[in-house]
């Protein structure tokens, strides 16, 4: 069994996470959402022995690097710190119902990962570039970041589907309360944000050690400052303008739209960031 | 005075402008949307490149915006200035306002604006209102920073004449039980002020370091020394103040074939004695004096022990001479001198570029005793760079020794066949050679950043209030709590304390 196989079958095993959550709504049976977070520990935890598992097939190789240099490596780290989340929130606040709307976006990460022909699987060394201690504590807090974001994100819309009135036993009704959902909502964000600042901060100490420049204006930057606007704006509007639910949420789903281009449409820009670049032979040439 | 201050401020249009959250959402809403511009058009490329991808017309357009180089932009300068002072206009405007909040001299407490908060659990107890109290205070006063007790104060007349205990000198009647409060953290309230501190000094940093700072290149072959390096855009020659020598570079390779490690080892040089030496990789660069050096680039400059095959047409034997650049070495078979004079990375025959290479000078014993041929039309191609001007006056034969075309010399038909039978390559090490003088600030507004963050999002002004109220047949008991953030937090807080007091 190596890694790559174990992250396949934890693919599966989020999805039938989800399946049993939405069903456990659709039915409004509790102990299928119940179970569906037992199913989902499950895959959490085959996704971290995944992880430690690849890296340690890194040593094996000769290479000897944290798994989080590729875009793979990435997406399975994305799911993982999304289900970490997740079940650190389903823990705190009590509500089951919730994972309705972030498990699906832990399963996908990950099938991406694992399904997409596009992106190999295969462990490949570290260029010059990326061998530094920063490395894993920006991968690590970008997708923290991200990660709160993306929870955010479900949450936002399960406020914007919630009915003013539900119908009393209607499926909708079954939602926790405008309030909970609006302060969870918050509460990712202000997650997401500190780590994505956190992330922008030890990419940027990292540029300055590798190539002399702490701020380059590349697109990979530029589109983190963007998404760091966004919620920046988000944080200001709700705090200091008193904005909530319904408008809170679409500001929400804005900010997410800008994390995902972050993370996947800046690849089709030019830059130092790209993945496909990095793993070219690649100098570290400023000119 | 700080009132009448605040009075004028209000009236001032400019104030208010500047303290509205709406120009900062604006103003972060125009950064957002305007920094995309540039992640879409190349930033900072040639005017040639932009016309042909753009058209004429598009680039003068852009080329009037400053979109080419649109983080640089004065309009962008303007929104970032714009940014600042609102950061700085309305952190004043509510610092003074709030510092009254943040720090008072007493704390003190409404119970009135407590029983209007959400968050609160209500419930009975059994045994003595004062024990009770007591109690409550205990445990409280275990768990929060400040802790201020309070009896039960009513009006006269509000209360029945049973449940009044005492009268004050007052002439206020007290009740039995109390009020207690206590609060956590009212500090926090400091921590948005924090963020906006940071986000300032780094701002500050920026401008020191393109003002005071600069970024350029050198490169240094193996074993030469250089004074400065030239500036990026300008190639303007800027001196260090010393002198810095690369003394090796070296590469290694995975057997993937990526890139492992690259290497150059530095010494810097003042006053002709050696300072310091280091080694620096990818990302360790070395400073000194205030710059930095960064390994940034390479390239084979040269190359060192050369070892020539050299086979004579007549006998037909081998010989393998190591030679350096600059040396003259006797021929074999005391056929004359040979001299190798440089190392090319272009070399044009006939048209063809015949790339990097190895030139020499080959001077016969006897003139006539080689045959070398000037109609092959050997010629050196001048814009590589190369000199040249020493094989006029030589009375010799250029020979060139191509590194992809080992056996090229054959075709010269001489009496003797140069070929190049090992080397070691001489690298030059691209250094990009940095001068920041701000960089402090940018990183001490990054640690500011973080913990400003932290304490805004993670952490928060908490404040309770138990109610305690004798009631007949036992004691009422109401907790209030609010936070100035994360209201799950606070509610899972107060009820934790009702747990605690509901068990004796």
């Amino acid at each position: 069994m190596n890694s790559s196989m174990l992250l396949s079958i934890t693919t599966f095993v989020y999805a039938l996470a989800s399946v049993f959550y939405i069903a456990s709504w659709t039915f409004k049976k509790d102990i299928l959402s119940k179970t569906g977070m037992f199913i989902l520990v499950a895959g959490f935890t085959g996704n971290t022995v995944g992880i430690v598992l690849r890296w340690i097939e890194s040593y094996q190789l000769g290479y000897g690097r944290a798994p989080l240099t590729n875009m793979y490596e990435s997406l399975v780290f994305f799911s993982w710190t999304m289900a970490a989340l997740y079940l650190f929130v389903e823990y705190k606040y009590r509500e089951r119902i919730i994972g309705v709307f972030a498990t699906p976006l832990i399963f996908l990460a990950i099938a991406y990962a694992s399904l997409s022909p596009s992106i190999s699987s295969r462990i490949t060394p570290l260029i010059p570039a990326l061998q530094s201690n920063w490395l894993i504590a920006h991968v690590v807090t970008c997708f923290l970041g991200y990660a709160g974001f993306a929870v955010a994100f479900g949450f936002s819309i399960m406020y914007l589907m919630k009915p003013d009135m539900p119908g009393p036993g209607s499926l909708m009704s079954r939602l926790p309360s405008f309030d909970t959902i609006d302060e969870l909502i918050y509460q990712m964000v202000m997650f997401g944000f500190l780590f994505l600042t956190i992330g922008i901060i030890t990419g940027s100490v990292w540029a300055n050690s590798a190539w002399g420049t702490y701020w380059s204006w590349d697109p990979k930057e530029t589109w983190s400052l963007i998404t760091w606007f966004v919620y920046a704006i988000l944080i200001h509007l709700r705090l200091m303008r008193g904005w909530h639910g319904r408008r809170i949420s679409w500001v929400s789903i804005i900010g997410f739209m800008a994390v995902l281009f972050t993370y996947f449409g800046v690849n089709l820009l030019p830059g130092l960031h790209s993945y496909a670049f990095l793993t070219l032979d690649f100098l570290p040439i400023l000119s | 005075m700080t009132k009448k201050i605040s009075k004028t401020r209000a009236g001032n249009p400019v104030w208010n402008f500047f303290t509205s959250v709406k120009l900062t959402v604006v103003v972060l809403l125009l950064l957002a949307s305007t920094s995309v511009i540039g992640t879409l058009i190349p930033q900072n490329s040639s005017e040639a490149f932009y016309i042909q991808k753009y058209g004429e017309v598009f680039y003068n357009l852009f080329s009037s915006l400053d979109i080419f180089d649109m983080y640089g932009s004065w309009w962008f300068i303007l929104l970032l200035v714009l940014l600042s002072i609102n950061i700085v206009v309305c952190s004043m405007d509510k610092l003074t306002n709030t510092w009254k909040i943040i720090f008072p001299q007493k704390v003190n407490f409404n119970i009135e604006r407590f029983r209007r908060l959400k968050i609160r659990e209500c419930f009975d107890i059994k045994g003595d209102v004062n024990d009770a109290l007591a109690r409550c205070e205990g445990i409280v006063r275990g768990e929060w920073q400040t802790t201020v007790k309070e009896d039960a104060v009513l009006k006269e007349g509000a209360v029945s004449k049973e449940n009044a205990l005492s009268q004050d000198s007052t002439g206020k009647t007290l009740m039995g039980g109390g009020v207690i409060f206590a609060e956590s953290g009212r500090w926090t309230r400091l921590g948005v002020y924090v963020v906006h501190v940071s986000v300032l000094l780094m701002l500050a940093g920026a401008v020191a370091g393109s003002v005071w700072g600069y970024k350029s290149f050198v490169a240094i072959p193996e074993g030469e020394t250089v004074g400065g390096s030239y500036l990026r855009g300008t190639n303007e020659y800027i001196p260090f103040g010393f002198d810095l020598r690369c003394n090796s570079f070296s590469v290694t390779f995975y057997d993937t074939g990526h890139p492992e490690e690259f290497k150059s080892s530095l010494t810097v040089i003042k006053e002709g004695e050696d300072v310091l030496t280091s080694d620096i990789v990818v990302n360790d660069p070395l400073r000194y004096g205030g710059l930095s050096f960064y390994q940034s680039s390479y390239g084979t400059h040269s190359a060192r022990n050369v070892a020539l095959k050299i086979t004579s047409s007549g006998s037909g034997m081998s010989y393998v001479k190591v030679v350096e650049f600059g040396q003259t070495i006797d021929m074999p078979e005391s056929a004359g001198t040979f001299t190798l004079n440089e190392f090319v990375r272009g070399y044009n025959f006939r048209g063809h570029d015949l790339g990097e290479g190895f030139v020499g000078t080959f001077i016969p014993a006897s003139p006539m005793g080689d045959r070398g041929d000037e109609s092959m039309g050997i010629q050196r191609d001048e814009s590589m760079g190369d000199k040249g001007d020493q094989n006029v006056v030589s009375p010799g034969v250029e020979v060139y020794m191509p590194l992809k075309f080992p056996s090229f010399d054959k075709m010269r038909r001489g009496e003797f066949i140069f070929e190049v039978d090992s080397y070691e390559k001489k690298y030059y090490t691209g250094l990009q050679v940095t001068k920041d003088p701000g960089v402090w600030y940018v990183y001490a507004g990054f640690v500011l950043m973080i913990m400003g963050c932290w304490i805004t999002f993670f952490m928060s002004h908490r404040q309770i209030c138990v109610e305690i109220t004798p009631k007949p047949g036992g004691i009422g008991v109401t907790i209030y709590g609010t936070s100035t953030r994360n209201s799950q937090g606070m509610k899972l807080k107060v009820m934790r304390l009702a747990k605690k007091l509901k068990t004796p």
